[in-house]
């Protein structure tokens, strides 16, 4: 025991804990609130109307974002179509079916080596599947190379939350008679249904602004496009290569489009949290 | 009418006449990957009749009445052995079509198990896994079984709301409703008030002593005075084995072996 009473050396320590606590949760808002203060000032001045409905300008002209956006939104919105898919069913397989057996640990391993892989690692490996063979870059290789990156996070994300379902409701189900696939269907997946939709959007705000892998698949395109055989435009290889060029004009759009990103990933989410809101228990 | 048998020095098992149990017991041993849970149980389950089973913590009792309804076949690792013979057919056999199985022995868990889903959904959900009725029908249905789960005035204004949304002994009764909607001839009940107080535990109780009439109720518990309030027989199990099974006045004021008077004395357990 101390030399001083054991009560303020009690006390010291909870207050060093909680100040140590507080002083880290500070941290992390002030570098959030940096962030998001330099996106909005230097970004809302790039916003006009002209972003929405013109496309990439060169240097010196008038022009938007709109190929940009459209090529971004359909590439996502094909990438998360595939990996909820997926990721949704790989995940209650290795959640309902495989769990602890071999094979299930091998494949959650595997799953977890890939959530961690860097996404231009990504972006080559599909370049190799689907740009060479095909002999040219395309809106289908972007969007499988994002859904490369979603896939293991969804898969993640609904194994843990199917696994803290409790198993009296599971047993709830089959006691009345139903088979193991509907119980998860209609009864697991309902309840889980908030924290697996957490899962993908933490996907979708995870691949909305992946550059590294789109720069060697979908590449860009200086024109709209909507053909997703082709090369495509997306919002971040056009931060990308605007925010690294000479011209303020291009500067200004590509902050824009970075505060476009931000605030289209707090949008779904908000909307997202709002619509699965459990119900109050009395 | 009935025979008493003297089975073994220090347990006492009243059989029943054959016409009158749905379900029949033989001989059953349970494994969990291995270890063995019970050991020979024998023992007989009264049609229209509640049959409460006793005894302390780890003794067989949830495990036994998980054999009834094959609950335990979700688990590979979960085996039994000998007879369980339902109006005379053994569903421990190979190839019993579990479905049909458990929506003839339905079942009632320790906590509240509401579905994420409406108070009418929560109750149609075991019907439509086996029947199309028509809407009025449905409802007809939802309704019957509510007000046989003495719930229904309590809800009949909010079907459409959560069944989440429910007190904890309003769930538990949804659950029972649930269950007796799908017109099951067994309801299995697993200690079903051990989560709910007091005013809420007597409103089950008086809801399990309304299906009596036409169910053969089997419940585990741990109240005393819950098994002794409600049950025609009540069954004493300790480390896996039936030790005592009699009518419930007999079991309690005057038990045949040592096990059960020590414990119904609270002795032990």
């Amino acid at each position: 025991m101390s030399a001083g009473s054991p009560r303020l050396g009690r006390r010291i320590s909870e207050v060093a804990f909680l100040a140590f606590c507080w002083a880290a949760t500070g941290v992390a808002l002030i570098a959030l609130a940096a962030i998001l203060w330099s996106l909005i000032r230097q970004g809302i001045g790039g916003l006009n109307l002209d972003v929405f409905t013109r496309s990439t300008p060169a240097p010196g002209s008038r022009g938007g974002l709109l190929n940009a956006i459209l090529g971004s939104l359909m590439m996502c919105a094909v990438a998360m179509a595939g990996a909820v898919t997926v990721g949704v069913l790989a995940g209650t397989w290795l959640s309902e079916f495989a769990k602890d057996s071999r094979y299930g640990k091998v494949v959650r391993f595997l799953n977890d080596v890939l959530l961690s892989a860097p996404s231009i690692l990504v972006g080559l490996f599909v370049y190799e599947l689907m740009v060479r063979p095909m002999k040219g870059f395309s809106g289908y290789a972007g969007a499988l190379a994002l859904a490369l990156l979603a896939v293991p996070v969804i898969t993640r994300t609904t194994e843990d939350v199917l696994r803290l379902q409790p198993t009296a409701l599971r047993e709830a189900s089959v006691a009345l008679g139903a088979p193991v696939w509907r119980t998860i269907l209609t009864v697991i997946w309902k309840s889980a249904q908030g924290g697996m939709l957490t899962g993908a959007l933490l996907a979708f705000a995870r691949i909305s602004g992946e550059t590294a892998p789109l720069l060697f698949t979908a590449l860009n395109n200086q024109f709209l496009s909507l053909d997703l055989s082709h090369p495509m435009a997306n919002l971040p290889v056009v931060i990308f290569n605007f925010a690294l060029s000479a011209y303020d004009d291009w500067r200004r759009l590509a902050w824009a489009g970075a505060l476009l990103i931000a605030a289209s990933v707090l949008t779904v989410t908000i909307i997202a949290r709002l619509t699965t809101r459990e119900p109050k228990r009395s | 009418m009935t025979v008493q048998t003297l089975e073994a020095p220090d347990t006492r098992i009243l059989a029943l006449p054959e016409d009158e149990v749905t379900i029949q017991v033989k001989g059953l041993d349970f494994f969990y990957s291995g270890k063995q849970a019970l050991f020979g149980v024998s023992v007989g389950f009264k049609r229209k009749a509640v049959t409460a089973l006793i005894g302390p913590s780890g003794c067989g009792k949830s495990t036994l009445l998980r054999t009834l309804n094959r609950m335990y076949s979700l688990y590979p690792g979960q085996k039994a052995e000998g007879e369980v013979l339902l109006d005379g057919e053994d569903v421990l056999a190979r190839g019993v079509d579990l479905s049909a199985l458990r929506a003839r022995v339905g079942m009632v868990f320790q906590k509240p198990t509401p579905f994420p889903m409406s108070i009418f959904e929560n109750v149609a959900y075991g019907v439509r896994l086996y029947e199309r009725l028509p809407r009025a029908e449905l409802a007809n249905r939802v309704e019957e079984a509510l007000r046989r789960a003495a719930l229904w005035d309590e809800v009949k204004d909010k079907l459409k709301d959560s069944g989440l949304g429910l007190s904890g002994g309003q769930q538990q009764r949804l659950c029972v409703a649930r269950a007796i909607a799908v017109k099951p001839e067994v309801l299995l009940l697993d200690e079903p008030a051990s989560a709910l107080d007091p005013i809420s535990t007597a409103r089950l109780e008086e809801t399990i002593r309304e299906l009596r009439s036409d169910y053969t109720v089997i419940i585990v518990t741990h109240n005393m005075g819950q098994a002794a309030r409600l049950s025609d027989h009540t069954g004493f199990m300790y480390l896996g084995q039936l030790v005592e099974f009699g009518e419930t006045d007999q079991v309690f004021t005057n038990p045949a072996t040592g096990r059960a008077r020590d414990y119904i004395t609270g002795r032990f357990g």
